[in-house]
């Protein structure tokens, strides 16, 4: 049995990933000072609203595995450490080809499922694309002098071509943080405008590192300002600051791509990174996501978990639901 | 073959499924009761009688059969609360606390027991009884242990009041019981308990838990039934009526408890205002509509029912608010993944739905299919304005109604514009702004960038027809104790008679007035009255009063609005400067008393009222506020506010120093008083007018009007613009006073005044706890 998406696009073939296939991409517009200085966070009734949802939404049985192989395939399955060989490479795309153990797939009736995209740092593309050849799953590359992105600005936006002409079809750019607390809304789109440029083709999804931007409205803003400024996607983390992925935070930018999408028609992905690791967080994410922008978002070419244990926490969670009994991480495969 | 719940569709479609709660447990409770209850009367259930069907709203189904109490049963039950009263407070507070925290834990034993019941009874979502009823309930037995634990340190000079009749709504059966057996046993008192009928379920299991917690016999009753039972229990030998409920019934128990003597608080309507300014977070202000009026399914007697949206942004908010509508999901109560359950009768989904139809404006309710059972969607009507009905009536459902404002001030007045005062909600980022409305809505509690927030520390409860009195706090405790000692009410004191032939006492006339608006003014009526020395001599007139002149005397102290809004410190030297400007003519003050009454007392009664205007003067800028220690990040602050008009009937004897002590601790907490002084002996009052005339008291906050106390008493008690009358004159007023004051549910206040004046329990009377919630945070 075959499952496929609205379109009609088998799953097993990835293509759908690419948000530029099933969505238009974001022109961009012109800098709206306005409309960034109107946008308002209130940090107590947001967190009110990310308190109670997990109480006002639940899935169970065949509906709760089902949601959790959703959110294996919006995973961006990651490694982003400084000891990654090629080696560790190929085990990780391995692993976002067959994400779940064959007999529990069949199991559950399903076919062709993998992860959302792989995502390394440039020097391990081209072996990443190598190991995915066919399989259709995206590389994703973290650049711009990921994490901290203070590396000297003509070497962040060469370092964009270097991954795109190395194969990744997804750029993770960070951006500077000084921009948003210093206010200078106008140096952050410029940035933004920028490196959305030297992506070309390749989609570029803007880290804002909202742990490090010091208030909510300050990521509402931010989020504004990069949607302005072309980003297909925009994305909580590096994974790398000491606060990363929050719910009042997913929050805020899930309203701010909804005001987006409100004015302008156009869809933007977003991408909560760090932090997600239990089944349990990463089903609360997806149907906050249902919630607020509805089930349009929640497929991979508009939304990703960048995460890296969190399929294991899944896999165990599966396999609970095809035998009834609790399951141990040893009986999954490693990455 | 695939199906819709093939892992596969699923994975496509992203349906949520079925998430049922199951309710074999209480299902199983009530089958072990042969799904038929008695009443619980002195620790033990009575047998089962003729009585009504509890049904699930959400399927129809009976639940159990439960009992009509009769007059036999509401007997019994007072008769045991009477009999155990007096040994339940003598346990002391710490032998109480333990119950309580006994209760408390029982509670959370049984917790999803409860919730379940709750649900099954009230079809309000699991998720709301499983996480907001039950828990609250659970928090106010515990924080109320501690109330019992703490009272003889706290609360010096306070005991019990006695048994208590307890009557409740069916929107939070179990909530709203905690709220009333919490303080009231807490604090010594006994109680029965009448749970409403549509929701009786939850209520009896908690007798079984008075049980499980070994509670004395006869310190919780509960009788169930229908009105006529709470009709009962409000005429039985009681010390105090609680009630939530309807504004209609609120006023009944009003009238019928009139003159008892028996202590009342009332938790009635509202029409909460929410208030969206165009720099709030507009997302989180529509989200928070979602708990304001979408909660319970409206049914709340605070639901922030009447949304009041800045002009400029009110297209768009409404838009977005249509879209997190269409969002809602509605169903069976017992499934997890259910926002809005099923109202609680078909009787009130049938009046919501007549209610809707008959009105204008613009319709918007979610295209679905709404499921079978007692629902009714969610609803938006906007393009109404304040003149149109569901702008001013409560609907009591899932209806939200929209209108739009310019500026601050007319926010304010929009939201003012309403007998109720019960709740409201103020969304900006702008803390100046929102800082700045909070006081100015009459409301009882006020939520800035959030509803419906509520803990046992915080007290809750109306102004104006939303009733009075506070749950929860200290302020919520002291309602269920009463003074050790209270002053002895004042005795009717003969007006000298008039002699046989008299003469005016000095060379010329003088002519005593009436003092409104800052101005003397002669009576409406044209009629004056003699009054007489004990020498015959004419001491002079006074103007008979009539209900024009309390027309003109009320409308003058509504104005004075300016006095409510001054600073503490200015009201503070007004009343030492009314003090100084009375020593400077003290002698004179005390001839005058001698003269008018043939006593002897002028110059300690002088010497009295000068202690009164300097205590009151001092407590002018020293009551306090608090803070209350809430389960939140941002303050629940308990603000002191002045009620408005005060009509006051001062005592006969003292006549100087009673309306002093009346006068001073009403105007130092910003009121503006309509004082209607002693009827055998006025002319002392018209005397201190001129006192006041030139200690720069503004116009209209003081004003006096001699005449018929009882008549006066009753126009001022029939005013549906004065807020509070207090009758320090004769108990026979108190009944008359008490059934007029039930038209606009006005506070009253029927007392002696103490030999050395009024202290600090005074100013409870004056004022009100508004509660103003402001959780912050970046």
């Amino acid at each position: 049995m075959q499952s496929r998406t609205e379109t009609g696009t088998d799953l097993a073939t990835g293509s759908q990933h690419l948000p530029q296939l099933t969505e238009p991409r974001n022109p961009g517009l012109e800098l709206d000072m306005d409309w960034v200085m109107r946008a308002a966070a209130n940090r107590s009734a947001i967190e009110r609203r990310t308190a109670t949802l997990p109480g006002r939404r639940s899935v169970k049985k065949e509906f709760q595995a089902a949601w959790l192989l959703r959110a294996i395939s919006v995973i961006d399955l990651t490694t982003l450490s400084g000891d990654d060989t090629p080696g560790r490479v190929r085990r990780l795309c391995a692993k976002a080809r067959q994400p779940v153990r064959h007999d529990l797939l069949e199991a559950l009736g399903m076919t062709g499922l993998t992860t959302g995209a792989v995502c390394v740092y440039h020097e391990m593309v081209e072996t990443a694309v190598a190991a995915l050849d066919g399989s259709g799953i995206p590389v994703a590359a973290v650049s711009t002098g990921f994490p901290a992105g203070l590396s000297p600005f003509k070497l962040r936006v060469a370092e964009i071509g270097e991954s795109v002409r190395a194969g990744a079809s997804e750029i993770d750019i960070v951006i500077s943080r000084r921009h948003v607390l210093t206010g200078d809304w106008q140096a952050l789109y410029d940035e933004m405008r920028t490196f959305r440029e030297a992506c070309g083709a390749a989609h570029i999804k803007a880290i804002l590192a909202t742990g490090e931007l010091g208030s909510l409205r300050n990521v509402a803003r931010a989020s504004l300002v990069c949607m302005m400024a072309g980003a297909d996607f925009i994305k909580t983390s590096t994974g790398k600051e000491a606060v990363n992925a929050t719910l009042p935070v997913s929050l805020v930018m899930m309203r701010a791509i909804r005001d987006y999408h409100a004015r302008t028609g156009i869809r933007i992905g977003y991408k909560p990174a760090g932090g997600i690791s239990t089944a349990k967080d990463a089903l609360i994410y997806l149907m906050l996501l249902n919630e607020e922008l509805g089930p349009h978002w929640v497929r991979p070419d508009l939304f990703r978990f960048g995460a890296s244990s969190l399929l294991g926490d899944i896999e165990r969670q599966l396999e609970h639901h095809v035998t009834g009994a609790y399951s141990a991480a040893w009986r999954h495969a490693l990455a | 073959m695939s199906s819709d719940t093939d892992i596969a569709t699923i994975f496509e479609t992203l349906e949520y499924g079925p998430a049922p709660e199951s309710d074999a447990e209480a299902q199983a409770w009530l089958a072990s009761h042969n799904r038929a209850f008695g009443h619980f009367i002195d620790g033990a259930f009575t047998l089962p009688a003729e009585g009504f069907d509890s049904l699930n709203p959400a399927t129809g189904a009976l639940l159990a059969s439960v009992s009509q109490a009769t007059a036999e049963d509401v007997d019994a039950a007072i008769a045991a609360a009477r009999a155990a009263q007096p040994g339940w407070a003598a346990l002391g507070g710490h032998r109480r606390a333990r119950y309580l925290y006994a209760l408390a834990r029982l509670l959370q034993k049984h917790t999803r027991l409860f919730a379940v019941l709750e649900t099954l009874d009230n079809g309000k979502p699991i998720r709301e009884s499983r996480d907001i009823d039950i828990p609250l309930a659970q928090r106010h037995f515990y924080y109320h242990a501690g109330m019992a634990q703490l009272m003889d340190e706290a609360l010096p000079g306070r005991l019990a009041l006695g048994v208590c009749g307890q009557i409740i709504p069916w929107n939070f059966p179990l909530l709203m019981l905690a709220w009333k057996i919490a303080p009231a046993i807490a604090a010594g008192n006994t109680v029965v308990l009448k749970p409403a009928e549509w929701t009786p379920l939850t209520a009896l299991l908690f007798g079984r838990i008075c049980q499980e917690a070994g509670l004395p016999a006869g310190v919780v009753n509960i009788v169930t039934g229908d009105g006529a039972v709470g009709e009962m229990i409000v005429a039985a030998p009681v010390d105090k009526i609680a009630f939530t409920g309807s504004t209609e019934v609120g006023r009944a128990i009003r009238r019928a408890t009139a003159g008892s003597d028996k202590s009342l608080t009332l938790e009635l309507g509202g029409k909460s205002p929410y208030v969206v300014f165009e720099d709030a977070d507009l997302d989180s202000a529509v989200e928070g509509l979602v708990d304001a009026i979408w909660f319970n399914q409206g049914q709340v007697c605070c639901a922030g029912s009447r949304l009041l949206v800045q002009e400029g942004v009110a297209d768009r908010f409404h838009a977005m608010l249509k879209a997190r509508m269409a969002t809602l999901r509605l169903g069976d109560p017992l499934d997890k993944c259910i926002d809005v359950g099923a109202m609680v009768d078909p009787v009130q989904r049938d009046r919501v739905a007549a209610m809707v139809a008959a009105s204008g404006g613009d319709l918007f309710q979610p295209a679905k299919a709404l499921p079978r059972g007692c629902f009714y969607p969610p609803t938006l009507i906007t393009g109404l304005s304040p003149a149109d009905r569901l702008m001013q009536e409560e609907i009591f459902g899932p209806v939200l109604v929209s209108t739009t404002f310019r500026t601050p001030d007319e926010a304010v007045d929009l939201a003012n514009n309403s007998r109720y005062g019960l709740a409201a909600s103020v969304w900006s980022e702008n803390v100046n702004l929102a800082l700045g409305i909070a006081p100015r809505l009459t409301a009882g509690v006020v939520w800035i960038n959030g509803t419906n927030m509520f803990d046992a520390a915080a007290g809750f409860g109306g102004v104006r027809e939303s009733g009075f009195g506070r749950e929860g706090g200290w302020e919520g405790m002291r309602a269920y104790t009463k003074a050790k000692t209270v002053p002895n009410r004042a005795r009717p004191v003969a007006a000298i008679p008039a002699p046989a032939a008299g003469a005016p006492a000095g060379p010329i006339d003088r002519t005593a007035k009436m003092f409104i608006g800052g101005k003397q003014a002669r009576p409406d009526g044209g009629h004056s009255r003699a009054l007489w020395s004990p020498a015959g001599a004419l001491l002079g007139h006074v103007g008979e009063g009539s209900r024009k002149d309390i027309r003109n005397a009320v409308e003058a102290a509504t104005k004075a609005t300016g006095w409510s809004r001054a600073t503490a410190h200015l009201r503070s030297q007004i009343l030492y400067y009314v003090a100084e400007n009375l020593s400077a003519r003290a002698a004179e003050f005390a001839a005058r008393v001698n003269a008018t009454t043939g006593g002897g007392a002028g110059a300690a009664e002088v010497e009295t009222a000068l202690d009164q205007l300097f205590t009151h003067a001092a407590w002018a800028d020293k009551l306090d506020g608090a803070t209350k220690p809430v389960p939140l990040r941002g303050l629940a602050l308990a603000v002191p506010e002045p009620l408005g008009v005060i009509g006051i009937l001062c005592p006969p004897m003292p006549s100087f120093m009673g309306l002093v002590a009346a006068m001073a601790p009403a105007i130092a907490m910003g009121n503006r008083v309509v004082i209607v002084p002693s009827e055998p002996f006025p002319l002392i009052a018209t005397d201190f007018y001129q006192v006041l005339e030139t200690s720069d008291v503004p116009a209209g906050v003081v004003n006096i009007v001699t005449g018929p106390q009882e008549a006066l008493g009753c126009t001022l008690a029939d005013h549906t613009g004065v807020d509070a009358v207090w009758n320090l004159s004769l108990p026979d007023y108190d009944a008359a006073i008490e059934t007029a004051a039930a038209g606009n549910l006005k506070r009253t206040w029927c007392s002696g005044v103490p030999k050395r004046g009024f202290g600090r329990a005074a100013l409870d009377e004056a004022t009100g706890i508004k509660t103003i919630w402001v959780p912050y945070g970046e």
